[in-house]
């Protein structure tokens, strides 16, 4: 779509733009942001601190997707859908073995020394830096695909323009509120999903109810971890894979989390929605919707070319000042999450 | 053989002991009470109990194992419960779930232990579905002994359960924990309300300093005036 035809069009052509240019953008962010947080706030809410190795958790199991893609490439052509997404539950499983394993040797043992929570918080600082470093060790800086070809694109006409949807993003749609709807079932009618409630609200009443701990705090790193490969997974097919993948989403996926109420699952989704729509909606280019206005306004009045709340350079900046304007006026998050001490 | 036999248990946190050989024993389904001034000892020696503090000397006995140091967990499944004196419910769970909790380790079906504990506290069944970190503090206590009961325990531990409740509620609370008695649980509560839980007390305990002073029937004890003018505010 050129300039020239989009200010010969009708209005449903800026319509149209809109959809593509704003809903569908902040619903792919949105939606990755959402699969971090839930791990993020989770994770908070069980052990209880902030892991910041989450965001390279979430590139590891991209990149063990990748692995398992270079295993078995023929996997996608036998169902016609991408290989990373066929090999996606694998993936998924492998990096909750990783997450189990990760919290057996470097947080378990400060839990049981019973450190205060910010030891543990360091700890996850280095286990970020250490695992960006073997990602780079084994796979090296550089840009790959994880999506094998050219993109498949749907496309649904409207007027004489069309609203675009490519099949990783569609396949992230759908993957994101399975995975939403399932984690539902299970916190609200399993035993175990129950019992992990029943921890992020009072382990000591939990421990004294005879739950044990260690088994709530497995399941949780099984969990975070599994959403954790698909985020990044279904982000790589999307964009590219790259070994600062999910790093450079990891303050927007905290944001999230502490929008949505730090320990508060469903408000992680929400958070990640909001921020993924918010950064979206401030580097949207507003003058495009204004430019059908052209006839009815005065001579005097130009539209300027770019009129974004922020220039997309600075995208950053909006995760940054949701986090603290939150903090400062609504400290418990949109769902009344824990305070952050 | 007593239900539950502790034996000169001497325990603290970290360095100083607060508790320096206390000795408590109570028959199945028998009541006991203890007492004290604040600082005696009283909640530590449930929680040392309970495994949530580690016993330095002396032992615990309960229905025949030795329990001295036993995890939580473990204590749970041999039938102990135990109901902490504050944030004793599960606050963003709802009313059903919370007794649901109760009952995480049992393996078999306990609807029937469900409507028991709604049949010992009625207004606990209308609110069934709502957190119970919203209910009054009369009802939380209602939901916190009813999470202890899911277990079927031998034995009730309560900490303190008429703590900050009105005169109302403690009446309630107390008349409860008389029934939940007949039924067949023995009950060791720890009470600041000493008068009125003396006078449900098989057995008493008076603890002063981290050991025993007295010790009798509730009834010896509220008779006996010594008690009453150190322990029971005036010798009325």
């Amino acid at each position: 779509m050129t300039e020239a035809g989009l200010l010969a069009a009708l209005p449903i052509n800026e319509f149209v733009f809109f959809i593509n240019k704003a809903v569908i953008a902040g619903l792919i962010i949105g939606s990755i942001y959402a699969l971090g947080a839930v791990g993020v706030t989770l994770v908070f809410g069980i052990l209880r601190f902030a892991h910041f190795a989450h965001g390279d958790m979430m590139t590891s199991g991209a990149f063990i997707a990748l692995l398992l893609m270079l295993l078995a490439p023929g996997a996608g052509a036998l169902v016609g859908l991408p290989t990373a997404f066929v090999l996606l539950p694998v993936a998924m499983l492998l990096t909750a073995g990783l997450a189990v394993v990760l919290d057996r040797w470097f947080y378990r043992p400060l839990r049981v020394a019973n450190v205060r929570p910010v030891v543990i918080v360091m700890a996850s600082v280095g286990v970020m830096l250490m695992m960006q470093g073997v990602i780079r060790l084994f796979a090296g800086t550089g840009t790959r695909q994880l999506y094998v070809g050219v993109k498949d694109i749907y496309r649904l006409p409207v007027g004489n323009a069309n609203i675009v949807v490519t099949e990783p993003q569609l396949l992230l749609f759908g993957f994101t509120a399975v995975a939403i709807v399932a984690l539902h079932l299970f916190l609200t009618r399993s035993r175990l999903g129950k019992a992990m409630r029943a921890v992020s609200d009072n382990a000591d009443l939990a421990r004294v109810s005879g739950i044990s701990i260690e088994q709530v705090v497995r399941t949780t790193w099984i969990i975070a971890g599994a959403l954790a490969a698909a985020g990044g997974t279904l982000l790589a097919l999307d964009v590219t894979l790259k070994p600062d993948l999910s790093f450079n989403i990891l303050l927007p996926i905290f944001a999230a989390a502490i929008v949505g109420g730090i320990g508060q699952p469903y408000g992680a989704v929400a958070g990640g929605l909001l921020v993924g729509f918010t950064e979206t909606l401030a580097v949207f280019n507003w003058s495009i919707l204004l430019r059908p206005l052209r006839p009815v306004l005065p001579e005097w009045i130009e539209i300027p070319n770019q009129l974004a709340l922020v220039p997309t350079e600075y995208k950053i900046v909006v995760p940054f000042f949701i986090l603290i304007a939150v903090l400062v006026w609504r400290p418990t998050g949109i769902f009344r999450g824990r305070l952050i001490k | 053989m007593s239900l539950l036999a502790m034996a000169g248990v001497t325990a603290g946190y970290g360095g100083a002991n607060i508790l320096n050989g206390v000795n408590i024993e109570i028959e199945a389904h028998e009541i006991g009470v203890v007492v004290g001034p604040n600082g005696a000892g009283k909640s530590t020696t449930l929680k040392a109990l309970f495994g949530l503090l580690t016993v330095s000397a002396g032992t615990i006995r309960f229905d025949g194992t030795d329990i001295t140091n036993m995890a939580p967990e473990k204590l749970v499944r041999l039938g102990l419960s135990f109901v902490p004196q504050e944030f004793n419910v599960f606050p963003t769970m709802s009313v059903h779930e919370n007794l649901e909790m109760g009952a995480y380790v049992r393996r078999d079906s306990f609807g029937h232990l469900i409507d028991q504990v709604y049949g010992f506290f009625p207004p606990l069944k209308e609110k069934r579905r709502q957190p119970a970190g919203e209910l009054s503090g009369g009802q939380r206590q209602m939901v916190a002994i009813g999470r202890a009961l899911m277990t079927e325990p031998k034995l009730l531990l309560l900490d303190e359960p008429t703590a900050g409740l009105s005169p109302r509620y403690m009446g309630e609370i107390f008349e409860r924990i008389v029934a939940i008695n007949k039924a067949g649980t023995g009950i060791l509560m720890v009470e600041q309300n000493a008068r009125q839980a003396l006078a449900l007390a098989d057995r008493g305990f008076v603890l002063a300093g981290g050991q025993n002073r007295f010790t009798g029937t509730g009834a010896e004890l509220l008779a006996d005036p010594e008690v009453a003018r150190s322990f029971l505010g005036g010798g009325e």
